[in-house]
């Protein structure tokens, strides 16, 4: 199990540095895709399994599909030069790479304590999990819904086309003024 | 099947610090998008550790919503991507930076 682990994370590594570096918007998003995958692979490892049937479903198959869809709706091609050459000077990166290397070291220094916790890794099923969320966690889920409802109506106001007053009123100030 | 708990997490903050790095140096919006995805399912990832090494559902809980916020944000972000791709005519995020009403 513990091998299967590595060559997990190893892959979601290596496939979340080729989507930073990568200069093609379609590529990154697929090696994104690939990185999800494999952190819902380290998710059935750690005996998540709803968890990493919801990481695919949703993540790679329903947010990664809107992210498809706007990059073939807008034609990116022609901004994309421009932004190989910026990415290309070290200038550019070096001084954001040395920032989060920091935080990095920092983090793995706070991990790096002699006391190990191993895990007992017991699967955790959806029945538990639905249990849970709607006993406990109520509040939260009445929270998430709000969030939906504003998302929706925040990304249809946002994507709405230029304005047309149809009120006769107001369509008679827009034609004086 | 003994995984120490520290790889997890050290997995989550190697994720979280890649994404941080993409949203720091790409100047295209939907690159940075696509960081901030990056960074949240590490965070979500920590979760699942954290649920794990104590054997209860709270961690995957705690993912469910960490996955609805993700869905709204994404949806509102793009949202804003095709508007402002529609205003300026590119994605470069420094042709943004000046405010007008």
């Amino acid at each position: 199990m513990n091998i299967l682990f590595d060559i997990a994370s190893v892959l979601a590594i290596s496939a979340t540095l080729m989507m930073i570096i990568s200069k093609n918007a379609v590529h990154a998003l697929l090696y994104l895709i690939a990185s999800l995958l494999a952190v819902s692979v380290i998710f059935f490892i750690l005996g998540a399994p709803f968890a990493a049937a919801l990481e695919v479903i949703i993540y790679a198959g329903a947010i990664m599909v809107l992210f498809v869809f706007v990059i073939m709706m807008l034609n990116v091609s022609s901004t994309e030069q421009k932004m190989e050459h910026e990415l290309l000077k070290p200038k550019a990166w070096i001084g954001p790479s040395i920032i989060s290397a920091i935080l990095l070291g920092e983090l793995v220094y706070m991990l790096a304590s002699p006391t190990s916790h191993s895990m007992l890794i017991q699967e955790v099923l959806p029945r538990a999990v639905g249990k849970l969320m709607f006993s406990k966690y109520i509040l939260v889920v009445d929270l998430a819904a709000f969030l939906l409802v504003a998302g929706i109506i925040g990304a249809y106001h946002l994507g709405q086309r230029k304005k047309i007053s149809h009120h006769r009123y107001l369509k008679n100030e827009n034609q004086t003024s | 099947m003994n995984i120490p708990m520290e790889q997890g997490i050290l997995l989550a903050a190697i994720l979280f610090c890649l994404g941080l790095t993409g949203l720091l140096v790409r100047r295209n919006v939907i690159f940075m998008l696509m960081s901030v995805e990056v960074m949240l399912n590490a965070a979500g990832l920590a979760f699942i550790v954290g649920g794990a090494a104590q054997g209860n559902a709270d961690g995957q809980v705690m993912f469910i919503f960490i996955l609805a916020m993700t869905a709204a944000e994404v949806s509102v972000g793009l949202a804003l991507i095709i508007r402002m791709f529609k205003e300026f005519k590119s994605l470069d995020i420094d042709k943004a930076s000046t405010m007008r009403g």
